[in-house]
């Protein structure tokens, strides 16, 4: 009789079969996607930026057709539940043409016919996110110097904890000490028995008796041959290695002065975190350094750099100075240096001059890329099309290609903004 | 006897201890079965089950992941629960509990998937012709391989493109009618040679004698192929296809096949459902007679039951067409009384089965119909007026919707035809043949779409043209006739 039944358990199997499938729901509608998640960006605040988040999709882009009736013609159906008509009863059509309460056929589908919502884990959010995006200037040269240990494969050993039993290998190692061992018997048995059977033929009954007791031994040490010994086991082998890791410095520049009001330390502060969560994408490890300025420059930490306020004037070189001198000190090698500036472009005096030759004599040729980012007011954003720090900027982005410049006046343009200056080519 | 078990923990022990005394039970019944296999598995694995369609291997397609979202949105946000269960037809038949489940409802879904489902899995006449039960994981695993082994040599791209185009006509994949198996060699041969045999035996000299009619000149009729208009597109399209390359060929089988497999599935819904649902119902209360199961067991099955049968009237905003397993469950129950207890109505709209042996007749029918001949032959006036059915006329040429028809004397037996064609595989899917196929010409295909009633395709008719073009690889046009008339044309051109 067949096994009638039988239980499994499958709950320790795999739960993400459909993993796939929905990464190629993704990825087909990736146009889609791209522009929910553009939308969600400008109004989201700073800090739920790296959230996963509900996505749109309009649902007749992602329909699959089939042959199906539409709405006309002649047709009856039968619906439960009948309270009070009898036969010959007229309903007036409810509007919307034909399918309407009535048709229970396609009642099913009245729920949230115009778009399909779906959510987005984090990880799936950040690829849209920076999808096409790369880091300008990525010099594999300065990959060698920091190390951070790894756990990798090295062979067998003869020692180890049972948990990393090499099984087939120790099998085979059983094996082959079997055949090796059991071979060399059986030649010595063979070899004993003939000379017991000559010894049985010329009559000599001590010899025989002695070659029987021997072929006894023989056999008893053929059939007691371990299956596994100690020496047969093998295990997997793990040793550390040190590997290379990628590593940057960011160095996050941003005026601070009166000028600057809260949008627009708001948009400078979007600015920076997608650099950052960038960054933090591309590199092992990411430095980073938040100076800000007003009429002159410190350092300080994420929160207050984020949060903190202050006022005073507006003197760019002395964050510049700062700058190169903590790139000195901390960076000097085997870093990938980054900066970005934020700032409404105020300057006076000398100081946009002098800070454009700083920024070109000295920090430029120490960093990978460098980006300046101007933010202007709604309001003023027509009329000053041209601040002192742009004019003087404009002519460090022309002689040098680590050097990018763009203005920024709504929310909405960070993110537009942000791609254009780390778009795959485009440096 | 104690009962089995008390509250509403389970445990593999207990499940074994609780399928012993259903199968017992069933065994009395008489209902026969594949063995069975049961899975227990998490809500997240119940979900991915659903996204395949509750088969438990698929080949990769971002259709199944829209699917999968789609689910999980909704269970996630509370709008949808979890079936309990999905039952595979599969020989031994597969049934997947939830582990989040009480003892109470994986009794139900033993009863209910293990040996309600199974057993019409194995019975009913549509599944043994269309359905092959120990031959569909195979294939399904083959299908999985085949298509990623496509996947790796020709791109996802490529391939993705052929499913698509074969998803929208999978509704037209399917055979309705078997084919005869094609003869073989040897059968061949010995029906030329009887032929020849028979016109020797038969052979009369005078025949030549006879003056002959002048042979009358028939309309060149040999361009037209195929010579009967095709219903099954992707057969056609599978065997005729002038661009495809094998492989591609075979991916169209593979889900011909998978379409052929639902075939069935689609046509039972209310038995199949009505089926399990009458013997969970029947077997977990005969174990309550026999007090295997305890009072509160009862009640959380009751619950369950009662939740799943509810049928919302047509103005409830909970209504979404008519439950199959309301009817279903009705209509056995029905059939039950009928046998047991029938009154007059009964003897005179039944008088074959009215006072029978109810075991014998029940598996009858659950053998011998599909959803509309089950309804058309064993809906009962009873249940007309229990559901409240009524039938609601919408014609184009009427400026309002009429009532055709209620539960009352003059309307039993329309409303049972018309409920009965409203569950017929023909009154869902349109009807869209292959008429030709122009062999010798431009090649282009032409599909003819029998309009009835004035009911047109819907727009996305279009896209669905263009998929089977990028399948044809040359022009394919769809005629809409209505009648013998022509209607209108829906001309795809090859680009």
């Amino acid at each position: 009789m067949p096994l009638m039944f039988q239980l499994i358990d499958r709950r320790l199997n795999g739960r993400g079969k459909s993993a796939v499938n929905r990464e190629r729901f993704l990825r087909r509608y990736k146009a889609q996607i791209q522009g929910a998640v553009k939308e969600m960006i400008g109004e989201r605040s700073l800090t739920d930026m790296e959230r996963g988040g509900e996505v749109r999709v309009p649902r007749r882009d992602i329909s699959e057709p089939t042959f199906g009736f539409g709405h006309g013609g002649d047709r009856e159906f039968v619906l439960p539940g009948n309270r009070d008509y009898v036969a010959g009863d007229r309903i007036p059509r409810p509007d919307g043409g034909g399918g309407g309460s009535g048709s229970g056929n396609q009642g099913g589908e009245g729920d949230g016919q115009d778009a399909f919502a779906f959510s987005l884990s984090r990880e799936e959010f950040m690829q849209v996110f920076f999808d096409d995006l790369e880091l300008p200037n990525l010099m594999r040269t300065e990959l060698g110097r920091a190390e951070k240990p790894s756990n990798v494969r090295a062979g067998y050993a003869k020692s180890g904890t049972p948990a990393n039993l090499a099984l087939v290998r120790t099998l085979s190692q059983s094996l082959a000490r079997r055949i090796a061992l059991r071979g060399g018997l059986k030649r010595e048995i063979e070899g004993v028995e003939a000379r017991f059977e000559v010894a049985l033929a010329v009559g000599q009954a001590d010899e025989a008796a002695a070659l029987d007791s021997e072929l006894e031994r023989l056999a008893n040490r053929r059939t007691g041959l371990a299956f596994l010994e100690e020496r047969d086991l093998r295990y997997r082998n793990r040793v550390m290695r040190p590997e290379p890791v990628s590593r940057a410095a960011m160095f996050c520049l941003m005026d601070v002065s009166a000028s600057m009001d809260e949008d627009k330390k708001d948009l400078a502060k979007r600015f920076f975190t997608l650099l950052y969560l960038f960054l933090t994408r591309k590199y092992g490890e990411v430095d980073l350094v938040f100076i800000r300025h007003t009429d002159d420059a410190e350092e300080v930490d994420e929160d207050t750099f984020f949060h903190g306020t202050r006022t005073g004037g507006t003197v760019v070189l002395s964050a510049l100075e700062l700058a190169e001198k903590i790139r000195r000190e901390r960076y000097a090698s085997g870093w990938n240096v980054y900066a970005a500036q934020a700032s409404d472009g105020d300057a006076f005096g000398a100081d946009p001059a002098r800070s454009a030759r700083f920024l070109r004599e000295k920090l430029l040729p120490a960093t990978r890329y460098y980006t300046y980012l101007e933010l202007s007011g709604a309001c003023e954003s027509e009329s000053s099309l041209s601040t002192p720090l742009w004019s003087e900027f404009e002519r460090v982005a022309d002689a040098t290609r680590s050097f990018a410049m763009r203005r920024a006046t709504h929310r909405g343009e960070i993110y537009p903004v942000f791609r254009e200056l780390f778009r795959k080519g485009s440096h | 006897m104690s009962p089995i078990s008390h509250g509403s923990d389970w445990d593999f022990d207990l499940l074994e201890r609780y399928n012993t005394a259903i199968a017992r039970v069933a065994g009395e019944y008489k209902l026969d079965t594949y063995p069975n296999q049961i899975e227990v598995i998490t809500s997240e694995q119940m979900l991915d089950a659903y996204a395949s369609c509750g088969l438990p291997i698929g080949y990769p397609h971002w259709s199944y992941g829209k699917e999968f979202i789609r689910n999980e949105q909704a269970y996630r946000s509370g709008m949808q629960g979890l079936a309990y269960e999905i039952v595979i037809n599969s020989d031994p038949c597969i049934a997947y509990l939830m582990e989040e489940n009480t003892m109470a409802t994986q009794a139900l879904v033993i009863a209910h998937a293990s040996y309600g489902h199974n057993s019409f899995f194995k019975g009913n006449h549509l599944f043994r012709q269309w359905t092959d039960a120990d031959a569909i994981l195979d294939y399904l695993v083959f299908a999985r391989r085949y298509v990623m082994e496509c996947e790796e040599r020709h791109g996802e791209t490529a391939v993705e493109e052929v499913l698509d185009a074969c998803h929208s006509l999978m509704p037209h994949g399917v055979d309705r009618y078997r084919r005869p198996a094609a003869r073989t060699i040897k059968a061949e041969t010995e029906r030329l040679e009887a032929r020849e045999q028979h016109r020797e035996r038969s052979f009369n000299d005078l025949w030549r004698t006879v003056p002959e009619a002048p042979a009358e000149r028939k309309p060149a009729a040999s361009g037209v192929f195929p010579a009967d208009p095709q219903e099954n597109i992707l057969y056609f399209v599978e065997k005729h296809s002038p661009k495809l390359e094998p492989w591609q060929r075979e991916l169209v089988r593979i889900v011909r096949k998978l379409a052929q497999y639902f075939y069935p599935q689609a046509q039972t819904k209310v038995m199949n459902e009505g089926w399990a649902t009458f013997w969970h119902y029947t077997i977990l209360n005969r174990l309550h007679e026999r007090r295997l199961v305890d009072d509160g067991f009862m009640l959380e099955f009751l619950n369950s039951h009662t939740n799943v049968v509810y049928q919302p009237p047509f103005d409830s905003k909970y209504y979404s067409g008519i439950n199959p397993y309301a009817l279903g469950f009705a209509m056995f129950c029905d059939l039950r009384r009928i046998c047991e207890k029938p009154t007059d109505e009964d003897r005179s709209w039944f008088p074959d089965i009215a006072g029978s042996d109810w075991n014998k007749t029940l598996d009858f029918a659950m053998r011998n119909f599909k959803d509309e001949s089950f309804i058309a032959q064993y809906l009962s006036p009873k249940l007309i007026r229990e559901f409240h059915l009524f039938a609601l006329a919408d014609h184009t040429n009427e400026d309002a919707i009429v009532v055709d028809s209620i539960h009352d004397e003059r309307g039993y037996r329309r409303v049972r035809k018309l409920l009965a064609q409203q569950h017929a595989q023909e009154i869902r899917v349109p009807d869209v043949q292959v008429a030709r196929f122009d062999r010798d010409g431009d090649r282009s295909l032409t599909l003819r779409h029998q309009q009835r009633r004035g009911r047109p395709l819907t727009e996305a008719a279009a896209e669905v043209v263009k998929h089977l073009r990028r399948l044809w690889g040359f022009a394919v046009r769809v005629e809409t006739w209505e009648g013998d008339a022509r209607v209108g044309d829906l001309v795809e051109c090859a680009a």
